[in-house]
């Protein structure tokens, strides 16, 4: 991919020169930490920000699944199984989901895809993390504070007026989360555009760079909707003036556009770098120039326009005017052919490829697959006639648990065992990376598919308990939600082992081609030795593809 | 404890075979392209499987064709879902004329439903087979959704408008409904069932619980908030006149027209200042606080079957109008509720 390229490729497993400055050891101590603008740093700070957030979402999630098994509501209160799930959402999307890919992988490797030293603004990536953590500490003052519980989606007249948990707490940690989203999405946008390596023009730009830079793009103009409608509710919550509250004269069906208008898009913050990251993964591990690399390039950023057009698909049974829904029907079902247009990408890639059965392949083909069902139910959703009767059930969360858990956080672990060598330098090991995976999506199928089945029968969401029908198919689930906790474990005990104990890697165990890969592992503090130039195409493995691919 | 475990939901109203046809041919596209895709990643997967480290596959660089194939053909097939899904949803959407019409409020954590005869009901809903049934629906606090499984429909509940779901029940027996948009701590106990009876039967049900029909404890009210006073032939001009209203389209200030509806209707009760009629000025008081949704769906059902010359006189002797349950308990010993002529059946007359 520089220009050196169609030389020899660095042997994977080379021996690690002894005693190199690397971004990690370059410095020790808290304060090289807590004030480092290296964005490899800040990367890790936010690894370790959202690991804890997903366990602490994860504990909630397991005590709704363990309420769930019986249909008394028994373990809990109604009250506080209410704080439970809505806690489990609003950590998981704002503190987890939204910011996992983009602000982690996405930090540590824009600049290195692009042969940057950094990101546009250091300092504003690294204020990013601190207006992150501001969030996340109201976020648990929330919790410590008594919880809250009007559900993640905030709606109106029960969060302004009649629910007396802590709401505006909640919602000024999701106000502050979003600025941080902002910000990074400002920096990757900037950077993208401004500092690319010489020779590396837009087409020749690793699919995963496209892919945030699509996101960038939801992050800058829907997060803004977010801020304003969050203040919108403080201001009636606080002052009486009447946008939302009909007894002021103000309408909750609004809210509930603002809402989706920000929400909607937020979903494809969440899985457009997941696509990006299964895109890099296919390609390495097919060994094999990436099939249709524009199709998916601008399909991403179709997937980012339309998603803005879409938001009316949560409300046909919201009292908004029925030719509304009409529309907000037929754009939903074309986010179904750029989604489609990926998925057959990636497939075709394979074909006459060198397929190895790496870990982080594993997990892009476990994401494939979910991805495929995820996306395919939001056909039931999108059609008017069919979401009647499946929507505010549990056919809505088997679904974006498909695309948010199969999809999204599927693709961030294969990303995660695909770069950790080039992250801490040391390779990670294959028996349990193996094994965790195919734990993680056994256990997932079971505790989500089940849900699809509780949704057309007709279980409403938020119930902590339910007709007795429904308890085989919850217990299943529960089931498998405990399989998938396990699963879940696993990987975060062997990474921590692996950063002392694991293999050292090369600069390229995989035999990848990104410029990131042409750098030392873990890379030094600035990058790269000397700036690469980009002469090829990205994905050429061979001096046959090199001459082949335009 | 799973007695009645059924995998499939039954299917007890005219939209619900319709609603799982379509169902089960988005299911078939799923499962045909979900098989599609692991197919060919595992055979390709196996079949290409990486044997030596130094082998370069030969590059395939994409497909015009093949990219205009998955488009096109994925296209097509949610074109198809699109149409069949739009037309069963505005026939969902557009209740029958004359289906029957029962309103239901909801609010933190019950259901209050009230026939047109008057009769009331909490958490359960007795309704005849094979006719349709119109529920006007509205809440008293936050958002509710009255959802009925069994027969495929389901509608959000709003505070400070009315939204409607109509069915025809095909099947005799119970049905569970519930509330299915979460609105607090008791949400999950906001549920009950539905009764389908034979059609004579539920005559029958009706007949013994009527109490005064709604329309009739509306023209009441209409008296006794002293509606009657302005909206008067004899009141000089002071307000227009509410005969034949209902279902027009009315001229406002400004210019812009609107449907009198029941949202109208219960606006102009409670905010007269939001849409003021053509040529009429904004006098009227606002009836906030004074009426609650129960006396608003009472004064909407006289106001629907008020037709020409049917305005009550101005000064009327009638006893002190019962709004309240001791009040009506008092007045069951005055005229029976059935003898009396409905403003609504007078109408159907003319
Ligand atoms: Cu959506
Ligand atoms: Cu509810």
């Amino acid at each position: 991919m520089t220009t050196v390229a169609v030389e020899p490729r660095p042997q994977p497993f080379e021996p690690r020169s002894i005693k190199r400055a690397d971004y990690l050891n370059i410095s020790y101590g808290v304060r090289s930490w807590l004030l480092t603008l290296d964005h490899k740093r800040i990367a890790i700070l936010y690894l370790i920000s959202i690991s804890i957030f997903f366990f602490v979402g994860g504990v909630f999630a397991a005590v709704v699944r363990l309420e769930l098994a019986t249909p008394k509501g028994d373990l809990l209160q109604s009250d506080t199984y209410n704080k439970m799930f809505t806690l489990h959402g609003v950590v998981m999307l704002f503190f987890f989901l939204i910011p996992a890919i983009p602000a982690t992988l996405g930090n540590f490797l824009v600049p290195l895809m692009i042969g940057a030293k950094d990101l546009a603004f250091p300092r504003l990536n690294l204020m990013s993390w601190y207006v992150f953590m501001i969030a996340g500490m109201f976020g648990i003052y929330t919790m410590l504070a008594g919880g809250v519980d009007t559900g993640w989606t905030f709606y109106t007249p029960l969060s302004p007026k009649y629910a007396n948990s802590q709401v505006m707490t909640a919602a000024l940690a999701a106000l502050i989360a979003g600025f941080s989203s902002i910000l990074t999405g400002l920096n990757f946008m900037v950077t993208i555009h401004k500092m690319r390596a010489p020779g590396l023009t837009w087409f020749r730009l690793p699919l995963f760079v496209w892919s945030q830079y699509a996101t960038s793009l939801i992050q800058i103009l829907g997060t803004p909707v977010l801020a304003v409608t969050i203040l919108l509710v403080a201001a009636e919550r606080m002052l009486h003036i009447g946008i939302f509250d009909p007894a002021l004269g103000g309408d909750p069906v609004l809210f509930q556009h603002l809402f989706w208008f920000y929400s909607h898009p937020a979903v494809y913050i969440m899985i457009l770098p997941a696509m990006g990251v299964i895109s890099e993964l296919v390609t390495t591990f097919a060994k094999k120039v990436i099939f249709g690399y524009s199709f998916i390039a601008f399909s991403s950023v179709a997937i980012a326009v339309l998603g803005f057009l879409v938001w009316g698909h949560h409300m046909f049974v919201s009292s908004q005017s029925p030719y509304a829904g009409l529309i907000f029907s037929f754009l939903s079902m074309l986010v179904a052919i750029p989604s489609a247009i990926k998925v057959f990408n990636w497939t075709a890639t394979l074909w006459r490829g060198s397929v190895s059965w790496d870990t982080p392949m594993l997990y892009a083909f476990g994401f494939i697959g979910l991805f495929t069902i995820g996306g395919l139910t939001g056909l039931f959703l999108a059609c008017l006639a069919t979401d009647v009767h499946l929507t505010h059930t549990y056919f809505v969360v088997a679904h974006f648990h498909y695309i948010m858990v199969g999809g999204a956080i599927m693709a961030y672990l294969g990303g995660l065992h695909y770069w950790w060598p080039k992250i801490t330098g040391r390779m990670y090991p294959e028996f349990w990376a193996k094994f965790a995976a195919i734990i993680i999506f056994v256990g997932f199928n079971l505790t989500f598919f089940p849900q699809f089945v509780l949704g057309y029968q007709g279980m409403p969401r938020r119930y902590h308990e339910y007709p007795a029908e429904f308890q085989v198919l919850n217990v299943m689930s529960t089931a498998g939600a405990s399989i998938l906790a396990v699963g879940y474990i696993i990987p975060a005990v062997y990474f921590i082992w692996s950063m002392k104990y694991a293999k050292v890697a090369g600069r390229n165990p995989w035999g990848a081609t990104g410029l990131e890969w042409s750098t030392t592992s873990p890379p030094p503090a600035d990058n790269f030795e000397k700036t690469p130039i980009v002469s090829l195409p990205p994905y050429i493995y061979s001096k046959e593809e090199a001459t082949v691919v335009p | 404890m799973n007695a009645d475990f059924r995998l499939l939901p039954q299917q007890a109203s005219t939209m619900a075979p319709r609603v799982d046809a379509l169902f089960w041919f988005i299911t078939a596209i799923c499962i045909f392209f979900t098989i599609l895709v692991a197919v060919l990643l595992l055979t390709f997967a196996i079949r290409y499987r990486r044997k030596t480290e130094d082998y370069f596959p030969k590059p395939v660089v994409g497909s015009k064709v093949l990219e205009a194939a998955w488009s096109i053909g994925p296209l097509a097939l949610v074109m198809v879902i699109f149409f069949w899904g739009a037309s069963i949803y505005f026939d969902m959407m557009r209740p029958p004329e004359d289906a029957l019409e029962v309103y239901v409020t909801g609010k933190q954590w019950m259901w209050h439903l009230q026939h047109s005869g008057g009769q009331r009901e909490i958490n359960q809903l007795h309704i005849p087979l094979g006719k349709p049934v119109k529920l006007i629906m509205t809440s008293e606090d936050v958002l509710h959704d009255f959802y009925i499984p069994a027969f495929r429909v389901k509608m959000d509940t709003v505070p400070g408008k009315y939204t409607t779901l109509w069915f025809q029940a095909t099947k005799l027996g119970t049905f569970d409904f519930y509330c299915a948009l979460y609105c607090g701590t008791e949400h999950a106990r906001m549920i009950g069932t539905v009764t389908v009876m034979k059609p004579r039967e539920y005559e029958q049900w009706l007949t013994e619980r009527a109490d005064r029909s709604l329309a009739l404890q509306g023209r009441q009210l209409f008296q006794k908030l002293q509606c009657v006073t302005c909206h008067h032939p004899e009141a000089n001009n002071r307000a227009p006149i509410l005969e034949n209203l209902y279902g027009r389209m009315v001229e406002l200030e400004g210019g812009r027209n609107v449907l009198a509806d029941e949202s109208y209707l219960r606006e102009s009760i409670l905010y007269p200042a939001a849409k003021v009629r053509a040529g009429w000025r904004p006098i009227m008081p606002s009836y906030v606080g004074q009426v609650d949704e129960n006396d608003l769906v009472r004064l909407i059902a006289f106001l629907k079957g008020l037709k020409t010359g049917q305005t009550p006189a101005r000064v009327e002797d009638f006893p002190a109008p019962a709004v309240n349950e001791k009040e009506a308990a008092k007045d069951k010993e005055l005229p029976k509720p059935n003898e009396q002529p409905k403003a609504t059946d007078k109408a159907k007359d003319k």
